[in-house]
């Protein structure tokens, strides 16, 4: 009962979440209600004792990747008015193109897939049973292989991307910091040893 | 007694639950937020005294000043009573939702962590990683508060921030994962329990670099000395939380300090063995008090805040491209090299004793170092 409460709190807050993420004006404020999407979709995972998976989402989703999303709308000055420009134009063509996916949709994944009798209740896990090392253990074995090709596409991604955006710009001035941390004193200071002046009655400073 | 017991049970189950989670709950954020208020003091007072000053001296209970213990209370106090000004051009609702949202991953990280054998709020097996998903939502506050300020100062001092959290969250993230391969469980308490057998069953000395990666990435991660360019004076004035005054400010300034002592237990239970007593395995630990108990844990994230205070009246301000040298190109690389080691050493059990070798002899050369140019030349003294 307290668990159907909690889904369906969650459920709603998400939904709310999700159409605002659409619908405000403001960039920011999109992007944080998408935040707030993300935590309640983790919440209905946990209820489902998918409590890996909810807390990587959080850990991943809200807490790098949107984050650095949300620190690229900020420094730009988005104008949704303009990007709405023509919208209701465009609305029936956008309209047509939405049924379309709908239909195909429905004929490859039809109502006959789904349905509460193909799908018995989900047996509740002991309570020592544990998500991370099960899925662990299915990741590191049966898909090992699927897993590593993922890894180095990433790997790939991340190399491609950093390519593309580095260059060396040979008329800036740069630090390089190995070469402060080296530095020792004889390189920066000399000491001279040289005789005294001698006095000419001037040390007033008159 | 018994009337007691009975009224309890006379309470229906889903009650019990939550009334007894919420007492245990109120018996971890009450000292907390008490010890927070009090390690402000703390700082003052230790950094005065690195500065060769007294520190605030003043403020009692009852006309006496007690050394200015009552400080921190007249502080909030006062606080309490500033107005909150919302600057005009701000965001009211994010301005205001800005403060609560670094408070609350802060305290809400403390739900896994066990504080001794037998209390935690929720012993639950992905512990880990629910600590790694709550320090990285801290982050938002900042970001938020920053934006909501409609100030460049703030919004530049958020940008920083953001980038240097971002940034540290990786070495520190991998940091936990060495720790979490060598106890071989994501549950706190078990990889405390991994730990047992004294001093040296500890995973500083194993794990050496991780545990040394681990606290430098903390202090960058809560933003403070030397690492605290997000609020560097000279140039932004105070950072994001330029434009909050009163409780709103204050609402940051306990987040920050309560992020502090999260660290600093976080690196007690992860590599100094949380509640375990250093004399674990000897006829000494059967003494009073010498035995394990929450009174380590206590002791150990003592040690960490002082060291967090010391590093603040030491060390000068990091410049931006350093701290972001640090974090990429030396702890990402070392955590790296790390992991593989003892990746071997887990599959390999002999290679651990080795490590725990490596850990001792380097922390006893660099004493030695340390002591041994102390002696000959004194810093600072040009010879002539």
């Amino acid at each position: 009962m307290s668990q159907l409460v909690i889904f369906f709190v969650f459920a709603a807050i998400m939904v709310f979440a999700g159409v605002m993420v659409i619908t405000v004006r403001n960039a920011v404020h999109s992007a944080l209600f998408l935040v707030l999407a993300f935590f309640s979709s983790a919440a209905i995972w946990l209820l489902m004792e998918a409590e890996f998976l909810a807390i990587v989402l959080v850990l991943v989703y809200v807490g790098a990747v949107m984050v650095l999303f949300l620190f690229v709308v900020m420094m730009l000055d988005v104008n949704t008015a303009r990007l709405k420009e023509g919208f209701i134009r465009y609305l029936p063509v956008g309209l047509l193109v939405a049924v379309l996916i709908a239909f195909q949709l429905i004929m490859v994944v039809g109502g006959e897939r789904f349905g509460l009798e193909d799908y018995p209740k989900p047996v509740p896990k002991a309570a020592d049973y544990s998500n991370t090392e099960a899925l662990g253990a299915v990741l590191y074995t049966e898909y090992l292989f699927a897993f590593e090709v993922a890894a180095v596409i990433l790997l790939v991604a991340i190399v491609a991307a950093i390519s593309l955006t580095m260059r060396r710009r040979n008329t800036v001035k740069t630090q390089k910091p190995e070469m402060q941390v080296a530095v020792r004193r004889e390189d920066r200071i000399r000491i001279v040893s040289m005789a005294s002046e001698p006095r000419n009655g001037r040390e007033d400073g008159s | 007694m018994e009337f007691f017991t009975d009224m309890w049970m006379a309470l229906p189950e889903g009650l019990r639950a939550v009334l007894a989670a919420s007492t245990k709950i109120m018996m971890v954020v009450g000292p907390l937020m008490l010890a927070v208020a009090y390690v402000t003091l703390a700082e003052r007072k230790i950094i005065g005294r690195i500065q060769v000053r007294i520190g605030p001296n003043r403020v009692g209970f009852f006309g006496h000043s007690l050394w200015g213990l009552g400080q921190p209370i007249a502080d909030a106090v006062k606080l309490l009573f500033k107005e909150i000004v919302l600057p005009s051009g701000a965001n009211r609702v994010l301005f205001l939702i800005a403060p609560m949202l670094s408070l609350g991953p802060a305290l809400a990280a403390w739900a896994v962590l066990p504080l001794n054998a037998e209390f935690v709020i929720a012993d639950i097996n992905a512990g880990l990683l629910y600590i790694l998903a709550m320090t990285s939502i801290g982050v938002y506050g900042v970001i938020v508060a920053g934006w909501a300020s409609n100030s460049k100062y703030a919004f530049l001092g958020a940008m920083r921030s953001a980038a240097q959290i971002v940034s540290y969250e990786i070495a520190m993230g991998f940091a936990l994962v060495v720790v979490l391969m060598a106890a071989g469980s994501l549950n706190i308490r078990d990889i405390v329990l991994a730990q047992e057998g004294g001093v040296l069953g500890w995973f500083w000395a194993p794990l050496l670099p991780m545990f040394l990666v681990y606290f430098i990435s903390g202090v960058a991660e809560t933003n403070r000395a030397p690492f605290d360019v997000a609020e560097g004076e000279s140039e932004i004035v105070a950072g994001f939380h330029v434009d909050y005054s009163g409780m709103a400010f204050a609402v940051f300034f306990l987040a920050e300090y309560a992020n502090m002592i999260l660290i600093a237990a976080l690196a007690a239970i992860l590599f100094l063995g949380g509640w375990l007593s250093p004399f674990e395995g000897t006829a000494l630990a059967s003494l009073p008090l010498l035995g394990n108990g929450i009174h380590w844990l206590l002791l150990k994230i003592a040690l960490f805040v002082f060291l967090y205070l010391w590093f603040r009246a030491t060390f000068p301000r990091y410049r931006y491209d350093q701290i972001m040298r640090l974090g990429w190109k030396v702890f990402i690389p070392v955590t790296l090299v790390w992991l593989v080691v003892v990746g071997v050493a887990v599959m390999y059990p002999p290679l651990w004793d080795w490590l725990t070798g490596f850990g001792l002899l380097a922390v006893a050369l660099t004493l030695l170092l340390v002591v041994f140019r102390g002696a000959v030349k004194p810093s600072g003294v040009i010879m002539p």
